[in-house]
């Protein structure tokens, strides 16, 4: 912390506004247009945006009709044009289904869980005491700094087979109910991260983990623009819990939700650092999502570039199309003009 | 109940919803560094051993000393902190440039600059992994740091800006245009008058980028290719399969990468927040 802002402000310091004092003093007289100032300032940016965002998303695009493999890769070979062919491999294979199922499953689970609990969470907050919300708000912003990685780590050591508390959690609960409930009593050694489906299982405790703590801070901060006076007269007219949250929380922190959807639908589209620790890297096919498929086809001997490409393109696609109504919606609350 | 009772009986209630809250976001945090200040026995165990009662040093000193992959830890947390800084030096500098003038100028081209930034960040960026990887290598940055700090910058760019130009937008114009009057300057207005009053915002971004950065395990695991230069997540994954799973050192491999982001977050998690739905909740 303390250095950051330091080295920020030397950053800020050496190359760019410096020089501007030297060379041009805008609107003082010297050479530079008034006009062409903000499109000085812009420069580095749109030069970073296009190059390492833009421009890579059309070679994406290209290189998902061709066959890229390691003597492209080394520079001794051109890419062959293959047309369609990546693509009606991908559409044939298995795999590539069983990914996008996980995928889309993974994500509309994740997003409405974090969104729920993140949204009780914050309800919550905003009706403890001040003690208590800072000790609840200290609590969950732990969970949220975890890096993915570490996330993955920690929760495949939760989940462990044979020394994870998990299991010794559920070994716990008496035999009766542990049958009726899961139709087994004994959990010693359960391997969570063997199938698929449990794999998804704790990925999605992972993630939703991980994740609701923004979405109730957000909500918190969105609570506290709310007048009170609502509130009060909701109150007044004896109107529930949930009528007054139907009624004037949910209407009036709309915006609010519609950036939390969108950022939380982007980031659960395409989870990678966790998934790879749960699953130890790209082994277990079957528990692939878009992403780790797209990187396994790219980087695992022998590197087929062209379908990883083409991957990555259909999850884009997905990505763009689930995102569209909401950055329309976006474009129009904000002022951009 | 009476209506007092009532009001009591919310109120435990509540308290003992944000306490419930409260550990479950906690606990893994907390079996992450008590696991990796634990003896192996107590850490191979089917018991629940809820702290360790012979605290030890071991597997902090073991990874700090023997490291994995042939190097020690600091290595790799040196690497981390190269790439995170390089980031937030270079990118704090663009974004509060392009912030300034997308919130100061109103000029052609503004809103699709704007519209550009919101849909950009809609990409996913691990489906520009493969023609990063392509022409990094072709740039000759292929298995450097430089590399890495390049695509940070890019990944964090159009956030930064998002995030920065409501802080900017938020400085009153009276101010410059105050100092303007006065004689100063475009930089001096800039320099003494716009950038303290931005800098917590600035503080902010360069927070967000540098845990992004510090984060990121695809692109370190595809463009570094000696062990000498891998970053914190790409070393972590040496530690599986090693004869046998060694929980011990994995743990304290995460809690000190992880302890770094729990202070920044702590520090700056107001700005943080609203920065992050500024727009949304701007009224």
């Amino acid at each position: 912390m303390t250095n950051t802002p330091t080295l920020a402000r030397g950053g800020g310091d050496t190359s760019a506004p410096r020089r501007r004092r030297g060379s041009r003093r805008p609107g003082r007289g010297s050479g530079l247009p008034p006009w062409a100032l903000p499109y000085l300032l812009l420069v580095p940016g749109i030069v970073v945006i296009a190059g390492l965002l833009l421009y890579p998303m059309i070679q994406m695009f290209v290189m998902s009709f061709q066959k890229i493999n390691l003597r492209v890769i080394r520079g001794v070979a051109e890419p062959e044009w293959v047309g369609l062919d990546n693509y009606t491999q991908l559409f044939g294979n298995d795999i590539f289904w069983s990914s996008l199922r996980n995928t889309l499953v993974f994500a509309a689970v994740t997003v409405s869980l974090t969104l729920a609990l993140g949204t009780a969470v914050g309800v919550l907050l905003h009706r403890l005491g001040r003690g208590m919300s800072t000790f609840v708000i200290v609590g969950i912003m732990c969970a949220w700094a975890v890096p993915p990685v570490a996330q993955g780590t920690i929760w495949r050591w939760l989940f462990d087979a044979e020394a994870g508390i998990i299991n010794w959690a559920l070994n716990l609960l008496p035999d009766g109910l542990s049958t009726l409930l899961f139709g087994r009593a004994d959990w010693t050694g359960e391997p969570w991260l063997n199938d698929a489906w449990s794999v998804y299982l704790v990925l999605v405790l992972t993630v939703v983990w991980a994740s609701f703590p923004f979405v109730a801070v957000s909500v918190l901060a969105g609570l506290k623009g709310i007048p009170a006076e609502l509130y009060e007269a909701a109150r007044v007219d004896g109107s529930t819990a949930w009528r007054t949250f139907r009624k004037i929380t949910f209407p009036l922190l709309k915006p609010v939700f519609a950036v939390l959807t969108i950022l939380s639908i982007i980031w659960d589209f395409k989870v990678f650092s966790q998934l790879y620790v749960l699953l130890n890297g790209p082994t277990n096919r079957d528990a692939f999502n878009l992403s780790l498929f797209s990187f396994a086809e790219a980087f695992k001997a022998p590197p087929k570039m062209g379908t990883g490409a083409a991957i990555a393109v259909v999850l884009t696609v997905i990505l763009l199309l689930v995102t569209a109504v909401y950055t329309r919606q976006m474009v129009k609350q904000e002022d951009l003009t | 109940m009476t209506p007092l009772a009532r009001k009591r009986f919310t109120r435990i209630a509540l308290n003992s919803a944000g306490v419930l809250v409260f550990l479950f976001a906690i606990f893994p945090v907390y079996w992450m560094v008590s696991t990796s200040f634990k003896a192996n026995d107590q850490i191979f165990t089917t018991d629940f051993i809820p702290f360790p009662t012979h605290f030890t040093f071991e597997h902090v000193s073991q990874v700090l000393t023997e490291g994995v992959a042939g190097n020690s830890i600091w290595v790799y947390m040196r690497n981390s902190a190269v790439v995170a800084l390089g980031t937030v030096l270079v990118g704090s500098l663009f974004a509060l440039l392009a912030a300034t003038a997308v919130a100061r100028f109103r000029f052609k081209g503004r809103t699709s600059f704007l519209i550009t930034l919101l849909v950009v960040q809609m990409i996913p960026c691990e489906a520009l992994l493969i023609p990063l990887f392509l022409n990094v290598r072709r740039l000759g940055l292929y298995d450097q740091l430089l590399g890495l700090i390049v695509i940070q910058v890019g990944l964090t760019l159009p956030f930064g800006i998002w995030m920065l130009r409501t802080f900017v937008a938020a400085v009153p114009k009276s101010l410059e245009e105050a100092a303007w009057i006065d004689g100063a300057s475009r930089f001096t207005t800039f320099w003494k008058v716009l950038f303290p009053l931005v800098a917590p915002g600035l503080v902010a971004t360069s927070i967000f980028s540098f845990i992004t950065a510090w984060n990121d395990l695809i692109f370190a695991l595809v463009l570094m290719k000696d062990t000498a230069g891998y970053t914190m997540p790409v070393a972590l994954q040496f530690f599986f399969g090693q004869r046998g799973t060694d929980w011990g050192a994995i743990m304290a491999t995460s809690t000190l990468m992880t302890l770094p982001v729990i202070a920044f977050f702590l520090v700056v998690q107001r700005r943080m927040v609203s920065g992050l739905v500024a727009g949304a909740v701007k009224g």
